[in-house]
C-alpha cells in the first residue's frame, strides 16, 4: 500500500526523523486556516499517489494566507497524470541550501534492506544511477544483525558528507528510518530531497513509503490511512467484494483461478489478437459468490463486449464455479457472451450444469487457447 | 527417485485441527503420503482420522519420526511456525499460507543459510511426486508418474501446464511450486539443483512470472551448471507495470522484473521459452521425443 506524502511524514515524525511543520486541506478555506496558522511563506503541495506533482503544477508557493487559498483552489480538483487531487498539503516553506536522498528499500534480488545514499539529491534517482553511478552510495544491511551506527558512518563518509553536524544529523535519520522500514513493515521509505537548511539543519521535505500490504494486520493505524477516493472505483469496488481485480483498458473481461493462470490468460488473449479489459483472480475459494462478485466488479466496466472463465478447478469446483455464472447471468441480466472453459476439479458436472441451462450467451470452449480465440471474435 | 518428498516422507502438519490442515492433511493421506503427526498448541493428545496431534514439532519429532513438515497455520503464527520446525531439525518444510509478512521472510530466509533445511514457500501449492508422496494442495489427479520436473511460482498455472502434459502422454517426476511472494525460502536455481541431481528428472520445466529477478539468476545457472534440458514459460507479458497481479510478488517495479526481460535473459543464453501453456508443453513433448 502506497502512503501519501503526509501519511508517510507522520511516521517519520513518530519515528523521530525532522519534517516541517504543515496541515491537510481538502478545501480552499481549509488551506488559508492553515497558512493563517504556520505564518509566513508556505508550500501547497497536491496528495496524490503519483510522480511527477511539481512538474504538472501540484507545488505552488504563497506567501499570504489568501494565496495560499487561491493556490489550494487551483490545485484541487486538477487532474494529474489521470490522479484528482482531493487533498492539499500545506507546509511551512523550507530555505534550501543543499539537496540530498536517501532511502531504504526491499531488495528483493540480495533478499536484504538496501540503503541508497547521495549528495545530488532533489532529481530522479533513476537518473543519477544511470549518468553518476558512483554518487549514489549503496549498503546492505543484515536483516538479522540490523542497523548499527557504523552502516551510518560509512553512508555519510563514503557520500563525502564532511561537516561534522550534518554527518551527526544524517547518522540519527539512518537510524530512525531504519527503525522505521522495519517498525512499519514498508517495502519502500524515500527522502527525496533530504535538505539542508542555511542554518545547517536536515530535514526530509517529501516522503514515499510503502507498505507491505500483508503486514497491515497488525498496523490498525497504517491500513487506515488507505485512500480509496484516489484509486479507481472498479478497483474499490473489487476490494470491498474480496476480490483480486487490475483494471486495463480493452474490451475483454478476463476471469480466472489462481493468479498465474489469470495472468497467462491475460497475456494468450492479447497474443491471439484481443484486448483484455482486466485481470480478475477468483482466487483458490472460487464458491458460487464468488463468481456473482467477480462478474459484477468486470461488467461494470462498460467497455467489456465479451467475457472469458478460464477456470482450472484444484480446490476451485468448477460445479461451484457453473452455478455461480447462471446465479450471476440471472440475478444481473448479463447480456454479453460468455466463453467459459473448465477443467480439472468436477469439471464434467460443470460443463453439464452449464450446457443444461443452454443460456444463449454462453459458449463452451475445450481449451483455454479456443476459449481466448472465442472470447476475442465475440467481442469485435 | 524424484525430489523433496518421496516415499521416504514421515509429514507432520502443523495446524492439522484446522479446517483447511485438515482437509488438505487427509487428502495428501490418501495419495498415499505417509502423515505421521500433527501440530497444534494445546491439542497434543488429541488424533485427526487416527493421525497423533502434539503439542510441539519436537515431539512430532521425537515421537513419531517426522522428517518433513507442512505449515498450515494462519499468516500471522506461520513464520514462527517455521521456526519452530526449523529447530526442530525437520529438514524439509513446506509452507502453504498465504499472506507472511515480506520482512517476516526477510529475516528467516536469512537465518536458514548455512542450515540444512529445504524450505519451500510461503503462498506456495506444495510438492508432488506423483504415485509416491503430495505434500500440499496440488491435486493429484491431474499428473502422472513420468521424467519431467516441474517448478513454478504458480499454482493453477502449474497444473494447467502439468495438464496439457498429461494431455501429451507425458509425465512428471516431482511439481514443486516455490511461492509467489517476493521472498520465498527457495527459489529457481535451488530446485533447478536438485532436478539436475535427480536421477528420474531428464528434463525440467521453469513457469516463472514477472516481478524480482529470480528467472535470469535460473537463466545464467542453467547456461553454467544443467546438462539436462530446460524449458520456460514467463506469465504476465501483458501486465502494466507497478500493479501487483494477485501474487504479491508479481510486480513489475519501474522497468524490473518484465515478462520480455526474462524472457530475453532465457533466450539469450539457449533456453527456449513458450509463449503460452499450450506452446510450452509441445516444446516439452519435441525434447521428450528427440
Amino acid at each position: 500500500m502506497d502512503l501519501h506524502e503526509y501519511q508517510g511524514k507522520e511516521l517519520f515524525r513518530r519515528y523521530g526523523i525532522p519534517v516541517s511543520e504543515g496541515a491537510l486541506a481538502t478545501t480552499a478555506d481549509e488551506a488559508r486556516a492553515a497558512a493563517e496558522t504556520l505564518g509566513g511563506l508556505v508550500v501547497v503541495k497536491a496528495q496524490v499517489l503519483i510522480g511527477g506533482r511539481g512538474k504538472a503544477g501540484g507545488i505552488k508557493l504563497a506567501s499570504t494566507p489568501d494565496e495560499a487559498a487561491a493556490r489550494a483552489g487551483e490545485i484541487l480538483g486538477m487532474d494529474i497524470r489521470g490522479h484528482t487531487v482531493s487533498k492539499v498539503w500545506v507546509e511551512r516553506a523550507s530555505d534550501i541550501a543543499r539537496e540530498y536522498y536517501l532511502s531504504l528499500t526491499f531488495d528483493r534480488s540480495a533478499k536484504k534492506p538496501l540503503f541508497m545514499f547521495t549528495t545530488r539529491g532533489g532529481v530522479d534517482i533513476e537518473e543519477v544511477a544511470e549518468s553518476s553511478p558512483e554518487a549514489l552510495v549503496r549498503l546492505h544491511v543484515d536483516p538479522l544483525e540490523g542497523c548499527h551506527p557504523w552502516h551510518a558512518r560509512r553512508l555519510v563518509y563514503a557520500a563525502g558528507i564532511d561537516d561534522p553536524g550534518e554527518q551527526k544529523q544524517i547518522a540519527t535519520i539512518v537510524a530512525r528510518l531504519y527503525d522505521a522500514f522495519v517498525g512499519a513493515d514498508a517495502m519502500l521509505c524515500e527522502i527525496n530531497p533530504l535538505i539542508v537548511t542555511p542554518d545547517g539543519e536536515v530535514r526530509a521535505l517529501d516522503s514515499k513509503f510503502t507498505v507491505d500490504d500483508n503486514a497491515l494486520f497488525r498496523h490498525a493505524d497504517i491500513a487506515e490511512m488507505r485512500d480509496v477516493a484516489g484509486s479507481d472505483p472498479l478497483e474499490v469496488l473489487a476490494r470491498e467484494k474480496g476480490v483480486t481485480y487490475v483494471k486495463l483498458d480493452g474490451d475483454v473481461g478476463v476471469l480466472g483461478n489462481g493468479a498465474g493462470l489469470t495472468m497467462s490468460t491475460v497475456d494468450v488473449v492479447t497474443f491471439v489478437g484481443g484486448r483484455p479489459a482486466n485481470f480478475c483472480d477468483l482466487g483458490g475459494g472460487g464458491d458460487a459468490q464468488g463468481v456473482v462478485d467477480a462478474l459484477e466488479v468486470i461488467t461494470r466496466d462498460e467497455q467489456v463486449r465479451a467475457i472469458f472463465f478460464n477456470i482450472f478447478g484444484g480446490i476451485t469446483r468448477c460445479d461451484e464455479v457453473a452455478r455461480g455464472i447462471l446465479q450471476a447471468v440471472e440475478q444481473m441480466g448479463l447480456e454479453q457472451p460468455i466463453v467459459v472453459r473448465l477443467d480439472g476439479t468436477n469439471a464434467e458436472e460443470g460443463r453439464r450444469i452449464l450446457g443444461e441451462a443452454a443460456l444463449a450467451n454462453l459458449h463452451a470452449e475445450a481449451t483455454m487457447l479456443d476459449g481466448a480465440r472465442r472470447a476475442v471474435e465475440l467481442a469485435a | 527417485m524424484p525430489i523433496l518428498v518421496d516415499a521416504e516422507t514421515r509429514l507432520v502438519v502443523q495446524g492439522l485441527t484446522g479446517s483447511e490442515g485438515r482437509f488438505h492433511g487427509l487428502r495428501n493421506r490418501s495419495h498415499g503420503t505417509n502423515v505421521v503427526a500433527g501440530v497444534t498448541p494445546g491439542k497434543g493428545g488429541q488424533d485427526v482420522e487416527g493421525i497423533p496431534v502434539f503439542d510441539t514439532v519436537a515431539a512430532a519429532v521425537g515421537e513419531a519420526g517426522a522428517n518433513t513438515a507442512m505449515v498450515f497455520v494462519p499468516a500471522p503464527f506461520a513464520a514462527d511456525a517455521m521456526y519452530e520446525a526449523i529447530e526442530a531439525e525437520i529438514g524439509t518444510v513446506i509452507c502453504i499460507t498465504e499472506g507472511v509478512p515480506a520482512h517476516e521472510m526477510l529475516r528467516l530466509h536469512t537465518f536458514i543459510q548455512g542450515r540444512d533445511v529445504r524450505l519451500i514457500g510461503p503462498n506456495c501449492p506444495g510438492a508432488l511426486s506423483p504415485g509416491k508422496a503430495n505434500v500440499g494442495i496440488i491435486p493429484a489427479e491431474i499428473f502422472r508418474e513420468g521424467s519431467v520436473g516441474l517448478v513454478s511460482r504458480s499454482g493453477t498455472l502449474t497444473y494447467q501446464i502439468g495438464h496439457e502434459l498429461t494431455q501429451l502422454g507425458l509425465g512428471n517426476s516431482t511439481i514443486v511450486g516455490i511461492g509467489g511472494d517476493p521472498i520465498v525460502g527457495s527459489s529457481f536455481l535451488e530446485l533447478l539443483a536438485l532436478f539436475e541431481a535427480d536421477p528420474q528428472t531428464e528434463q525440467v520445466v521453469m513457469v516463472g512470472e514477472i516481478g524480482g529477478d529470480e528467472e535470469e539468476k535460473a537463466a545464467a545457472f542453467i547456461e553454467g551448471e544443467m546438462t539436462k534440458p530446460v524449458v520456460a514459460y514467463i506469465a504476465g507479458f501483458t501486465a502494466p507495470p507497478g500493479k501487483t497481479m494477485g501474487h504479491a510478488g508479481a510486480i513489475i517495479s519501474g522497468s524490473a522484473g518484465t515478462a520480455q526481460a526474462k524472457k530475453d535473459a532465457l533466450e539469450a543464453r539457449g533456453i527456449r521459452v513458450g509463449t503460452t501453456p499450450t506452446e510450452t508443453a509441445a516444446l516439452v513433448a519435441e525434447i521428450a521425443l528427440r
